[in-house]
């Protein structure tokens, strides 16, 4: 049987290993961005498993605006990272330090 | 019984392949990593009876997204020795977060498994149910507004994105429709009036 404490638990762990991902990767804009898929597959799976067990096509309809939403923000980061490759010749997040941040 | 075995066997391949997406070596397996785990969690949405999701996270996030990302990190020659040079300094913080935050979940979801299963698993929907048009019905009329929203974020994502990246090339050759329009016979040919040789 598989329980509402199953599918929480896989996406915790989804998120947790994301999060991780982040700090592992952090000087790779385009890991980074992978990473952020990830964590947004993790918010997605919660989604869908609350809204099977309740019941509620609600929770599908958000996870639906979730993955319209994450495309277009995987669209305009790649082409960020594309303008920014061409600029610079890399992406990694230790050269981006003309504000002196 | 045969769910659950199913469960099992696809949420370790997910666990598994989001492991190869933050540890592999080369930004190209990671990205094929990622795409098994979409497939995967495509898989484990039919479970749930979520089917429309299931297929719209293939086509749209395998097929496209997916696709993008592969075709940018191919793009862009990255050099995969340089970029990983600080995986071994961060490990120990990262490892630490990962442990502290398995720790708080195994409390969730060991010793707190009442609270978590808050909810009974609800009974099989039957044969006649169409998870599309249920999703369908809603969407278009509870939804509409958001929907249309949703709409004009892609437009704005589309023109973005080909306004950033797009670049006029020096020396490029192309047609200028415009000109080629308003151009006048005086333009193209010219008359000159001359004397002919040899008639002084």
């Amino acid at each position: 049987m598989i329980t509402l404490a199953h599918w929480l638990t896989l996406s915790g762990t989804l998120f947790i290993l994301a999060v991780a991902g982040i700090f592992l990767n952090r000087r790779n804009l385009i890991l980074l961005l992978m990473c952020i898929e990830l964590m947004l597959l993790a918010v997605n799976f919660n989604f869908i498993a609350l809204s099977h067990f309740q019941g509620d096509t609600a929770g599908q309809v958000f996870v639906f605006f979730i993955l319209t939403v994450a495309a277009a923000e995987a669209a305009i980061g790649l082409a960020i990272l594309v303008v920014l490759f061409r600029s610079r010749r890399s992406i990694q997040v230790d050269d981006l330090d003309e504000m002196r941040g | 019984m045969f769910q659950t075995i199913l469960f099992y066997v696809f949420a370790a391949v997910l666990v598994g392949s989001a492991l190869g997406v933050i540890t592999s070596r080369n930004p190209v397996h990671a990205v094929l990593f990622l795409v098994l785990a979409f497939v995967t969690s495509a898989f484990l949405w039919m479970l749930l009876e979520a089917e429309f999701l299931a297929i719209v996270l293939v086509l749209v996030y395998v097929g496209a997204v997916m696709v993008l990302f592969l075709f940018v990190v191919m793009m862009l020659d990255i050099n995969v020795e340089a970029v990983r040079g600080g995986f071994v300094r961060y490990a120990p913080l990262g490892l630490g977060i990962l442990a502290a935050v398995v720790v708080m979940l195994a409390l969730l979801a060991w010793q707190k498994t009442q609270e978590l299963n808050f909810l009974a698993p609800p009974a099989p929907a039957p044969a006649s149910y169409d998870n599309t048009e249920v999703l369908g019905s809603v969407l278009y009329t509870q939804y509409l507004y958001p929907f249309e929203l949703a709409a004009i974020i892609l437009l704005v994502a589309i023109v973005a994105a080909i306004a950033l990246t797009h670049r006029r090339r020096a020396g490029l050759k192309q047609q200028d429709v415009a000109r080629q329009v308003a151009v006048k016979a005086a333009d193209r040919v010219r008359i000159v009036k001359m004397p002919a040789e040899g008639q002084e």
